[in-house]
């Protein structure tokens, strides 16, 4: 059995592998076939014309940072959602599996009556 | 089909994936064409016209206009991420075909966590925005990408959670089930509208399409995350970002609008009149791509149709729209299915 | 060698040269995506052991969501060089204790593996493989587990804005 299961994924490893080569190919050809003929201004960072100011990579926004928190956050929430989703009305008694996730997800909305209450969700 | 022997079923899967990435590829050129076709008749002009009929072989000419282009590296990048980023963005926007049943016949894999699989894949494409963003060490390219990969990640929740009503009615994470649990059933649209549009929404917004472009805003960011990049490398993310529309469109097809079954009511009357193998071959690839097409065309309608989001718009829309009206879907869609 | 033992011995291999690679390097974003192909090839582990929808979960979750936050904070934070070196030196004796901790669990699994006690049989893995397996446990026998994840991430949430908050007090001047 497991087996089998695991000859069902083969294609899609060999697609991935296919996939790889061509976005490779592509990407050497390019470098291979195009013009060469670079010069310092070509070169230079874009900035509408300006000369760079600083290095780019620079501090950002600790919004972006905590958008990315509540995203994993959500998205295990979301996970615990597709087996779930899957059997919930094959559970015995069949409210028994509606009545769990109800209190799973209130649980969580506590949490994210908070964050709209803190601003976070506003971005401005 | 199990039963031909290793060697020719072997044969078979190779032809398949190379079908299915055939397909994948030349949609691009197509889908550019159609694009610049229907912009052009909306805004009352006539889009391309002068390579091939109609333009019809303008794309092409782009392709090869682009391969020609000088190949720049820039100073101050990273090379190595610089040169693998295209890649990162072009390998998981193909990889969610492998799972993709456009027909009985053609798919590569059916397996049992074929929903889980497409949404985990399509998630690492966010690697290629951030990388292209960063090792280019420009400011727009850097502020592009993160824009652009915020507004992915915030738009994955609602795509994640307006997938689970259409699975409380299919039983199963499998796409081919999904589409036999259609055949049975409904087209899921009718008891999942809500999930529908839901879906639809948060897909314009994970593929940066107008009205959810800002990533790409000219007017604040020259280009987005990929100002930097010229030549193929450019074409790499150019292509990823419309073999993800079409994928989006694909996966809607097949969860929502009955992947490859036939139109109720006109499909039998067609099919009434064709041969018998042209029936069981022919038309459920001919529907589907029906279908798909007419998402395509939808793409191009919506893009001259709605004003670009500001990007608080965009996140409150994200966050404090489509997410509480997904879990809201989940529960109505549990109630209905309970009560019934 | 069988098809299995091949891609075995592959991920395996990938697992362990990643890992490395992504602690000796200087540059902190390399780091980061050096562990992205590390968790890719370890749900190719769980894929290998039948349990496809963990495999499938170990992307979405580990590399799709984890490794984008990882990317962020090292965005936002944006140390120099000669402070991480200095932050790292700072954690050696840590590291140590934690390389010490795992090398005993190494070497106690190997042994228990190398011996094994006959009575250890254990429920062919393949059978958690589909999600209705792993939902018929979780919603069931392990409801109370499920109920307390929901309240971890609750718990999470406060913590992520708590120390969001503080990060951005501490900019203003």
């Amino acid at each position: 059995m497991q087996e089998e299961l695991i000859l069902g994924y083969l294609p899609i490893l060999v697609f991935l592998i296919i996939v790889t080569c061509v976005g490779a190919g592509m990407i050497i050809a390019s470098a291979l076939i195009g013009r060469k003929n670079p010069n310092s201004e070509k070169i230079s960072t874009y900035e509408c014309g300006m000369v760079p100011i600083k290095d780019a990579r620079q501090r950002f926004d600790v919004r972006f940072y905590l958008i990315a928190m509540l995203f994993i956050l959500f998205d295990i929430e979301v996970v615990f959602l597709y087996p779930w989703a899957v059997l919930f009305d094959r559970f015995n008694p069949v409210i028994f599996g509606f009545i769990e996730m109800v209190l799973f997800i209130v649980i969580l909305l506590f949490g994210y009556i908070y964050i709209w209450r803190k601003g976070v969700l506003s971005w401005s | 089909m199990e039963n031909l022997g290793p060697t020719l079923t072997i044969l078979l899967t190779l032809v398949r994936i190379v079908l299915v990435m055939t397909i994948a590829l030349l949609s691009v050129p197509v889908m550019v064409w159609v694009e610049r076709k229907v912009s052009g008749h909306i805004q009352n002009r006539h889009g391309p016209l002068y390579v091939g009929p109609i333009g019809t072989l303008q794309p092409f000419a782009d392709a090869l206009k682009l391969l020609l282009k000088e190949d720049i590296t820039p100073a101050n990048v990273d090379k190595t991420l610089y040169y693998l980023a295209p890649l990162m963005a072009f390998v998981p926007a193909l990889m969610t075909f492998s799972v993709i049943p456009f027909g009985p016949w053609l798919k590569i894999a059916d397996v049992n966590i074929g929903v889980v699989l497409i949404l985990s894949v399509s998630s690492l494409g966010i690697y290629g925005l951030v990388m292209a963003g960063w090792s280019s060490n420009n400011k727009y390219a850097l502020l592009g990408s993160l824009r652009s990969s915020a507004q992915m990640i915030s738009y994955e929740i609602a795509l994640g959670l307006s997938v689970i009503g259409v699975l409380m009615h299919s039983r199963s994470l499998s796409l081919v089930q999904i589409v036999q649990r259609q055949a049975e059933t409904t087209w899921f649209v009718i008891p999942q509208f809500l999930g529908f549009v839901l879906f639809t929404v948060a897909a314009f917004a994970e593929t940066n399409r107008l009205p959810f472009d800002l990533p790409e805003a000219e007017q604040e960011l020259v280009a987005g995350y990929h100002v930097e990049y010229s030549s193929m490398k450019f074409a790499m993310f150019f292509m990823s970002e419309y073999v993800a529309m079409l994928s989006q469109a694909c996966v809607l097809t097949v969860l929502f609008l009955g992947g490859w079954l036939p139109f109720p009511i006109i499909g039998p009357l067609v099919e009434g009149l064709l041969p018998a193998v042209v029936v069981e071959w022919v038309m459920p690839l001919f529907w589907f791509f029906l279908k798909v097409g007419g998402f395509m065309f939808f793409y191009v309608w919506v893009r001259w149709t709605f004003p670009r989001l500001r990007y608080d718009q965009l996140m409150a829309l994200g966050w404090k729209v489509l997410l509480p009206l997904a879990l809201f879907n989940v529960f109505l869609t549990g109630f209905i299915r309970l009560s019934l | 060698m069988g098809l299995q033992s091949f891609l075995f011995y592959y991920f395996a291999i990938v697992i362990i040269a990643t890992a490395a690679l992504t602690v000796s390097r200087r540059n902190p974003i390399h780091s980061v995506m050096f562990l992205v192909p590390c968790f890719i090839h370890t749900a190719g582990l769980f894929l290998l052991l039948g349990a496809e929808f963990l495999a499938a979960i170990q992307v979405l979750v580990y590399t799709g969501a984890i490794m984008v936050l990882y990317l962020f904070v090292v965005f936002l934070l944006d140390l120099p060089s000669f402070r991480i070196k200095k932050i790292t030196h700072q954690q050696t004796p840590l590291a140590v204790l934690a390389g010490l901790v795992l090398v005993v669990q190494i070497i106690v699994l190997t042994v228990v593996a190398v011996f094994p006690r006959p009575a250890a049989e254990v429920k062919a893995p393949y059978f958690l493989g589909n999600t209705e397996a792993v939902g018929a446990s979780l919603y069931t026998t392990f409801l109370f587990p499920f109920e307390l994840a929901s309240l971890v991430l609750l718990v999470a949430i406060f913590g992520a804005v708590v120390l969001a908050r503080r990060e951005r007090g501490e900019e203003l001047p």
